[in-house]
């Protein structure tokens, strides 16, 4: 695999970089990113992003959780271990509600916490936006525009031209080591 | 809200000082500044003497639950008929304290409270670290903690499987769900600021530790996608979660057949007290950390009032419920049931149900009053009355209710042994041990929340040709 290499634009302000975001998907461009210290709102309409798959992967799993959890308890009551306690039938289903319940809650947020991560592919130690200085303040209070090198598009120079129009600022090229 | 169109042109006055979520004109490199810079910085000398403050206490902790495990749960002042006392009432007590670290996390993220985000954080490693306190009672309480793990549905070579009928199980997973799924909300809130931490490091040890444990988040707004919707199915999931935490715990209780404790209102008012000490709490823990790291820009009187405003309102629910309890004993015509209530009030323990009348329901009313609402000593002495007087709540319910049941023969008066106490002292010691730990080496503040929620966060936020000291606030669109 050819070595990533990112061109990156640094931006003062979130209205910066929501219109920088614009004009690169006006031009076409796919393969860029935003990194900013907290979530633009606005700026995924402008990049385009796709509404996020999680719900579907919690369902799944919230789904598993309820499920087993029943099955669990009714399997343990009826055949594993039937014992009559308190006078009630084997599959008392009413009783069943309470641990259902809190398995189908921790199964989802597992969904929720890990689907979250495989999503976004983290977690990744390895990313030319972590191997330099130069974008540290993406986490304090600057905004970065991204360009993959792998977007068809992409051209240094003219992808540069195209950065300095929206406004970017110290313009550089990042490699992962 | 008037219509966009005309909304957007005219501009808002500035908002008053103490509605602004921050205050000091504090721009977003600030609150980086603000909150990591405790992190970074030498440790203060006060730390010291907190933590050893906590660790003694710990150890005190620590020698409690030795000596019980040493010698069996008969070094309690256990003993029919109150074979739950102290215990119980510390781990109901301190799951209850949890309780508002959701909330605030949870609740007030749905209802888009937005002054939460400077006081979640912290409420949520409350949470964490109460729960941890709570769970180490029925732990214990078990007696031969070696065989715990019965509590647990794991095959085993007795062929045995837990009773799924017992609400003492149900709390197993109540709340064992609870602390795993606040640890992770919690810590999928760190992630963002973990990172923040990293990319200010100074050290190698600092940036790699640090970087492993912000999982290489680079703050891409396509990670940012899928994060706010994780942040938005956690909240959306441990809303219901911490409703029923509290609920589960009291089944406990109601579904018992003791005087006393077979109400069905225990339920929703189980859910309000435990708000009601949660939010003392944090306003207990809140002040004090304000103050000593100087972030009262951050966490404003404001917010302060808020907390004071549910305490007031979740304060005067559970005197209702003290009400109606009396009420219904009264109405249900159950001779046990009127004896319980006479007995809790006027019976042997009456000192601890005035001590519980006196710091639940009274001393909340004074938040009616703007000024004492908006007051730090007040507001900390009224907490600290709160937390004391939900701890007797637990002690009234359980060991008045048990102390004189059914027949006379088997009355009896419970009294608690040094190691009651010690055990109970000392779980505060671990969760103040906890706490230090967390203020000192963790962002105390969400900084990538409470930047997200600041004017400047808005694209449509223009402040060129506005004064920095008053910015103008538009009003949003939509």
């Amino acid at each position: 695999m050819a070595k990533e290499r990112l061109l990156v634009a640094e931006f003062d302000t979130p209205a910066d970089i929501v219109h920088a975001a614009e004009l690169l998907t006006a031009e076409g461009y796919k393969r860029f990113d935003a990194h900013t210290p907290f979530p633009v709102h606005g700026l995924d309409k402008a990049m385009k992003i796709p509404k996020s798959k999680l719900g579907w992967i919690v369902f799944g799993h919230g789904a598993v959780g309820a499920i087993g959890g029943f099955a669990l308890q009714a399997w343990s009551s009826t055949v594993a271990y039937p014992m009559i306690i308190g006078g009630k039938p084997y599959l008392s289903f009413q009783a069943f509600v309470p641990v259902t319940f809190a398995l189908t809650i921790l199964l989802s947020a597992f969904g929720a916490v890990f689907g979250m991560l495989f999503l976004n592919g983290l977690p990744r130690w390895n990313h030319p936006m972590l191997n330099s200085r130069h974008t540290a303040r993406m986490t304090d209070d600057k905004f970065y525009i991204s360009v993959e090198s792998r977007d068809p598009l992409f051209d240094e120079n003219r992808t540069r031209e195209l950065l300095e129009k929206a406004g970017g600022k110290r313009i550089a090229i990042l490699e992962a080591p | 809200m008037s219509a966009p169109s005309i909304a957007t042109k005219i501009p808002i006055p500035p908002t008053p000082p103490d509605e602004k979520l921050v205050t000091g004109g504090l721009r977003f490199s600030d609150v980086t500044n603000v909150v990591a810079e405790v992190t970074e910085q030498k440790t203060p000398r006060n730390w010291y003497i907190a933590f050893a403050f906590a660790l003694t206490l710990l150890g005190v902790f620590g020698v409690s639950v030795l000596w019980l495990l040493w010698e069996g749960t008969g070094v309690w002042g256990l003993a029919q008929p109150v074979g739950w006392a102290w215990d119980i009432t510390n781990f109901v007590f301190w799951v209850g304290i949890g309780h508002a670290g959701t909330l605030i996390s949870a609740i007030l993220f749905l209802f888009r409270q937005k002054w939460r985000t400077s006081i979640n954080r912290a409420a949520e490693a409350m949470t964490i670290f109460a729960v941890i306190c709570a769970l180490m009672f029925p732990g214990l309480h078990v007696g031969r903690i070696w065989m715990a793990y019965y509590m647990f549905p794991l095959p085993n070579q007795m062929g045995m499987w837990p009773n799924f009928r017992s609400p003492l199980l149900w709390d197993v997973f109540a709340v064992g769900t609870y602390f795993t799924v606040s640890l992770l909300f919690w810590f999928v809130g760190l992630i963002p600021d973990l990172a923040t931490l990293r990319d200010r490091a100074k050290t190698k040890v600092r940036a790699m530790v640090l970087g492993l444990l912000s999982l290489g988040w680079r703050g891409s707004m396509r990670h940012w996608i899928n994060y706010e919707k994780a942040y938005l199915i956690l909240a959306g999931i441990s809303t219901p979660l911490v409703l029923s935490v509290h609920t589960i715990v009291s089944f406990d209780f109601a579904t018992s057949v003791i005087p006393g404790w077979h109400t069905t209102i225990f339920p929703p008012y189980f859910v309000a007290g435990a708000i009601f000490s949660g939010f003392a709490m944090v306003v207990s823990l809140m002040v004090i950390t304000r103050q000593v790291f100087g972030m009262k820009d951050l966490v404003t009187l404001g917010h302060l009032e808020k907390m004071n405003i549910i305490i007031l309102v979740t304060g005067t629910m559970v005197g209702y419920a003290y009400a109606m309890e009396f009420f219904i004993a009264w109405y249900s015509g159950s001779l046990y049931e009127r004896y319980a209530f006479i007995n809790r009030a006027f019976g042997p323990y009456a000192w601890a149900y005035w001590t519980m009348i006196t710091c639940n329901v009274i001393s909340p009313q004074f938040f009616w009053f703007k000024r004492f609402r908006r007051s730090i000593p007040v507001m900390f002495v009224l907490s600290i009355m709160v937390n004391i007087g939900m701890w007797f709540e637990r002690f009234v319910i359980i060991v008045t209710s048990l102390h004189r049941d059914y027949l006379p023969g088997a009355w009896g008066y419970f009294m608690p042994t040094i190691w009651d106490m010690g055990l109970f002292i000392g779980s505060f010691g671990l969760f103040f041990t906890l706490f230090v730990l967390f203020i000192r080496f963790l962002p105390v503040i969400a900084i990538s929340e409470v930047k997200g929620v600041m004017p400047e966060a808005d694209p449509h936020h223009h402040a060129e040709g506005v004064e920095e000291k008053a910015p103008l606030r538009t009003a949003e669109v939509g």
